[in-house]
């Protein structure tokens, strides 16, 4: 198991290779499916498709100290995606801070995993979110409070495509692009799978070009497939050594990635596997098949039937 | 006696921005945002004084309670300011989510231009929904303060009160009710005149209303207490409900929607345990205009008179059918 061979969590870039950031994602895709079967509700689709972002960060990028939630000179994560949950979930069995065998009470009575990120459950949540759109501005708080700390610590939030449609997003965006010598420790990971709540991104409200909204708001701008492990580690050294403006990781990823059925279908976004369908969702993952190749190809809605 | 009057003082939102120095200079974990309008806030005189700890973000109202929250993670006090209306409605899911769910944001929300004697601007700049926003968040504390006096004092207290406050300051200058130097407490309502006839709750700029009504009434033999319920949430009920078994009858005055605010907190602890005739003083279910500060209190019964008059309906309402007054 991995929590064995944990890498000194307050140093950053753990001693975790490519092929061992794989693995874990492989694990925690198979705890996202668990967890929702029994939970019997739940959000697959935005789950799957940020777990291989989320891995590399967690496991990799960020500093911070499962036996230690409160430790003030931690890297901050605020999942503005809220609904997707139960990705973070299994990130936190991971590191140690939850008991893997509590993942199965998700959104039961008296679980301290809810539906939606709720800090008054889970303390070591930073943030409570499921109102699409917040995730940025409180980052740029903790950027700020951080700085006046003088701590190194950084700043992470994951915000998805579809919440970009929401205007705080750009308030944030605005700001934050502006100030960018002052929040150079915040770093936006957009985790781009094309489709909201209701059907495709491009079919609601057309969002590209992202990268040239965000550039032209003083943000520097990566672009990377979200399910290559190295390239997102890549792009996590490389936000991190960028100073004077706070940077936005687009990453092009697949809804339901690593489950055939899921990927790429907008009836996943909300809609927990049944029984069947988690059992062959597992078979799928433990063989790390998946079909749609690099992230996001020729993907438009016109395309399907 | 004759109707008392008072002392004009500075406007509330001046006591803020006095009160926010003050705090600056005393703890380095307080700092502050405004989103635009600083000047009227009077945040930008702290901003002045502690340019590192402070941020004029912009016209971004969602962002800057989401800031806030963002800075109270790492130990910071935020004092957040913009006119009331503009914070309460367009930050209210950010208040919602961030501050009172969230539950640990230690962040304090304040409001300028509250009620309609903002005058001129019109109802688009007037928080007239502000205190019933505040009272909707689980855990907030929710405070009117009557005049400068009580203004600084509070928003002191809001620094040292754990948790989120809200705190609705005022435009215009008004009368000075208090002495300097007078103490005050979240959820404890002070008592400025005692009768037994009825009784008359009021905060903002309705408390000096409320004081000239008990001395028209009392030129009539109609004793009348008067309490100013700075704190509408949490309510002081004990107070209230004292007040109300005493006088057997009372008046909520309010420069607020009678709607959601105090009137409406009053109205559920009086029906919860002690049910007498109850009158409200605010503004009715519409929305004001563009006049001077005094013609628009006038217009929409914001006055003494119109306090006095609710007074003596709701004492003639005493003992008839359906209701009780005084009794146990």
């Amino acid at each position: 198991m991995a929590a064995e061979k944990r890498p000194d969590p307050a140093v950053r870039g753990g001693d975790r290779s490519v092929a061992d950031l794989e693995g874990i994602a492989r694990r925690l895709r198979a705890d996202i499916i668990t967890m929702l079967e029994a939970a019997g509700s739940g959000h697959p689709g935005g789950s799957l498709s940020a777990i291989d972002v989320l891995t590399a960060l967690w496991f990799r990028e960020m500093r911070h100290r499962p036996e230690e939630p409160g430790w003030p000179d931690r890297d901050r994560f605020v999942l503005s995606k809220g609904h997707a949950v139960p990705a973070l979930y299994a990130v936190y069995a991971e590191a140690g801070y939850l008991r893997r065998d509590e993942l199965p009470t998700l959104r039961r009575l008296g679980s301290r995993l809810q539906g939606h990120p709720d800090r008054r459950f889970l303390p070591c949540l930073e943030g409570n979110t499921g109102s699409l759109g917040q995730g940025i501005s409180i980052g740029i708080g903790m950027a700020l409070g951080l700085r006046m700390d003088r701590s190194g610590a950084r700043v992470y939030v994951m915000i998805g495509d579809g919440e970009t449609d929401e205007g705080q997003v750009w308030e944030a965006a605005l700001w934050a692009g502006a100030h960018g010598p002052k929040v150079d420790n915040l770093c936006v990971l957009t985790d781009v799978n094309r489709i909201q709540n209701d059907t495709f991104c491009d079919d609601e409200l057309p969002l590209e070009p992202l990268g040239e909204k965000w550039r032209g708001m003083g943000w520097n701008v990566l672009d990377v497939d979200g399910h290559d492990m190295g390239a997102v580690v890549g792009a996590l050294e490389a936000a991190r050594a960028c100073t004077g403006r706070p940077t936005q990781i687009l990453c092009r990823t697949v809804k339901g990635k690593g489950v055939s059925f899921m990927e790429n279908q907008p009836g996943f976004h909300g809609v927990a596997p049944t029984k069947e369908q988690a059992a062959k969702a597992l078979v799928e993952i433990a063989a790390g098949l998946g079909g749609s190749g690099p992230a996001g190809a020729g993907l438009r809605a016109g395309g399907r039937s | 006696m004759p109707v008392r009057t008072f002392e004009t003082g500075p406007a509330t939102r001046d006591a803020y921005g006095d009160a926010l120095c003050e705090l600056g200079a005393e703890n380095p974990r307080v700092v502050a945002l405004d989103a635009d309008l600083s000047k009227s806030t009077k945040s930008g005189v702290f901003g002045k004084k502690f340019p590192d700890r402070y941020w004029n973000i912009g016209i971004q109202e969602m962002n800057m309670v989401g800031m806030a929250c963002g800075l109270a993670n790492t130990g910071r006090i935020p004092f957040i300011s913009s006119f009331a209306v503009f914070l309460m409605a367009k930050g209210f899911d950010q208040l919602r989510m961030n501050v009172a769910y969230a539950c640990e944001n230690n962040v304090k929300v304040v409001g300028s231009h509250g009620g309609i004697s903002i005058g001129e601007d019109g109802p688009s700049q007037m928080g007239i929904e502000d205190v019933a926003l505040g009272c909707l968040l689980p855990g907030f504390t929710v405070c009117v303060p009557a005049d400068a006096v009580a203004a600084k004092a509070l928003t002191k207290a809001a620094a040292d009160h754990p948790g989120p406050v809200y705190l609705r300051m005022g435009r215009p200058k008004v009368p000075l009710v208090y002495r300097q130097g007078e103490r005050f407490a979240f959820g404890k309502a002070k008592s400025h005149a005692t009768g037994g006839d009825v009784a008359i709750l009021a905060n903002g700029l309705m408390l000096a209303e409320a004081i000239r009504a008990s001395d028209l009434l009392r030129d009539e033999g109609i004793e009348a207490t008067v309490l100013d319920v700075h704190t509408v949430k949490p309510l002081d009920e004990e107070a209230v409900l004292a007040a109300a078994r005493e006088c057997g009858a009372v008046v909520t005055a309010e420069e607020h929607l009678v709607h959601g605010g105090l009137g409406t907190a009053v109205a559920h602890c009086l029906a919860l345990h002690h049910p007498v005739p109850l009158e409200f003083v605010g503004v009715a279910d519409t929305y004001a205009e563009s006049a001077t500060p005094e013609q628009l209190l006038e217009k929409y019964g914001l006055t003494a008179r119109a306090i006095a008059d609710a007074a003596r309906r709701a004492a003639a309402r005493k003992g008839r059918s359906g209701s009780r007054g005084g009794g146990h």
